[in-house]
């Protein structure tokens, strides 16, 4: 484990924000059934055609899956408690930790309500769902530092989401944790790529009962 | 309740709709005037559910227009979507959550202002038989209270344009008979406009003013009953269907269609 440079962090300290961030990312990546579930059950009809925006029905998941990733991120924490990684208390630290934990859960369930107005069936999307997880995981900070990485793989962490998300959580959730692409602009691409999401997603929206 | 802006509430210029090849609705020209019950017949595959995903702007047309309540459906979907109701074929309200609460979501999707919501959702469960059942879990209610509830859920803002898909799929005679006595009333006391979809010839003789039937996309007849029955020759509306969308309807299996409706009258039984 010393082989991987984690900077002045242990091992363990290093990987516990990547592990909540993966527990709250497997979770959310699943979200989007909810809304094939709900076609089937003829209330998202009822939700379509009521004049509420299409961007408010997709906001709405967002936030519900934000607010269920917050039970998730308190086992998490009582993990790492047990582990004995020395967890950041200040209520600044947390409360950035809370907001990092709701913006990547709405950012990948809406991630997932687009995959599933695109396939619009649950086997499809189960499928789909797990092909997703893997990739998005490995692919980001969350286990190993991005700098140990190959070039290509960089690039695909750079765009990956989960990094900047992990890359927060680095920073807030515990003593003597860094951030690597600084925290104005972890939070500043959380929230950009969120809404980027919404809006397409609104967009599809309609289309999974059509 | 907002005023019928126009004596005609649902206009359609030839509206088509396809998928691939398939022309679920060709050219499309369907008028129904404000204040009637207007029944859509035809058998699965017809272009009944098409034409009325279009109307609730759910479903964009291929080409046509129409207008819904005097909103265009294209330039003005979210006005045409404040002044319609709409009921599903499906089992659309929340058994986790009382008749109520399932009110009260929708007084609050619709915008039905804050002060207003609890004697609006009272009016309507009184309206709809269901004052006792208020403050029961819905998976508690029988099929008829549950579709009593869902046609209340989308007359809670008094839309002017009521769609209901199937609105009796499931239930025994009672609980229909108490739909029916209830639809009636709605129009004689708000004058809601009603579209509803049917295969029930007895539902559409004895609720509708005027009637179409379509096949393969188009209206094939449409008139009162008794017009119907005077052009196809017969007393029966069972046969006045089988005179204009023929006898072998099976043409076009719709096995997704016909799960949905077998699976609501499961659980509405």
């Amino acid at each position: 484990m010393r082989a991987i440079p984690t900077g002045n962090l242990d091992y363990f300290s290093f990987l516990a924000p990547g592990i909540l961030a993966q527990s709250v990312l497997f979770i959310a990546i699943f979200y989007g059934i909810n809304v094939i579930w709900e076609k089937d059950l003829g209330i998202l009809q009822k939700l379509l055609a009521s004049p509420a925006p299409r961007s408010a029905l997709v906001f709405g998941k967002a936030v519900s899956a934000g607010m269920r990733a917050i039970a998730q991120a308190a086992i998490v924490y009582l993990m790492a408690l047990v582990a004995g990684v020395d967890l950041n208390w200040s209520p600044l630290a947390l409360g950035g930790v809370l907001v990092a934990i709701v913006l990547g859960a709405a950012l990948f369930s809406t991630f997932s309500l687009m995959i599933a107005c695109l396939v619009r069936s649950r086997e499809r999307f189960m499928g789909i769902g797990q092909v997703m997880t893997m990739p998005l995981f490995f692919a980001s900070n969350a286990i190993y530092p991005i700098s140990i990485m190959p070039t290509w793989l960089k690039i695909v962490a750079h765009i990956n989401p989960l990094s900047y998300q992990v890359d927060l959580l680095r920073a807030l959730m515990v003593v003597g944790g860094t951030s690597t692409f600084g925290i104005g602009i972890d939070f500043l691409m959380l929230t950009g790529m969120l809404v980027a999401l919404i809006v397409v997603t609104s967009k599809l929206y309609p289309t999974i009962v059509q | 309740m907002p005023q019928p802006t126009t004596d005609i509430a649902i206009q359609t210029d030839r509206l088509t709709r396809s998928f691939g090849s398939l022309v679920a609705v060709k050219e499309l020209n369907m008028t129904v005037r404000s204040g009637e019950i207007f029944g859509l017949l035809g058998p699965n595959g017809a272009g009944k559910t098409t034409t009325i995903k279009m109307l609730t702007t759910m479903l964009p047309p291929s080409s046509g227009v129409a207008t819904v309540a005097g909103h265009s459906i294209l330039g003005d979907s979210i006005g045409v979507r404040k002044r319609i109701g709409y009921v599903s074929q499906m089992i659309s309200a929340d058994g986790a959550l009382t008749g109520f609460e399932n009110l009260l979501l929708f007084a609050r999707i619709y915008g039905v202002p804050r002060n207003e919501r609890k004697q609006r959702i009272d009016e309507a469960l009184a309206f709809m038989g269901l004052t006792e059942a208020r403050d029961k879990l819905v998976r508690t209610y029988s099929g008829g209270m549950i579709r009593r509830l869902e046609i209340a859920l989308s007359m809670l803002h008094r839309p002017e344009v009521l769609f209901l898909d199937e609105p009796t799929i499931g239930l025994d005679p009672a609980a229909r008979l108490q739909v029916w006595k209830r639809l009636k009333e709605l129009l004689e006391t708000f004058g809601t406009t009603i579209l509803l979809t049917t295969h029930d010839m007895e539902e559409a003789e004895e609720l509708c003013d005027r009637i179409a039937i379509m096949k393969e996309g188009v209206i094939a007849a449409e008139g009162s009953a008794e017009e119907l029955k005077r052009r196809a020759g017969t007393g029966s509306m069972n046969q006045v269907f089988i005179h204009f969308a023929g006898e072998f309807s099976d043409s076009k299996p719709n096995f997704r269609d016909i799960n949905r409706a077998r699976r609501t009258a499961k659980r509405l039984g």
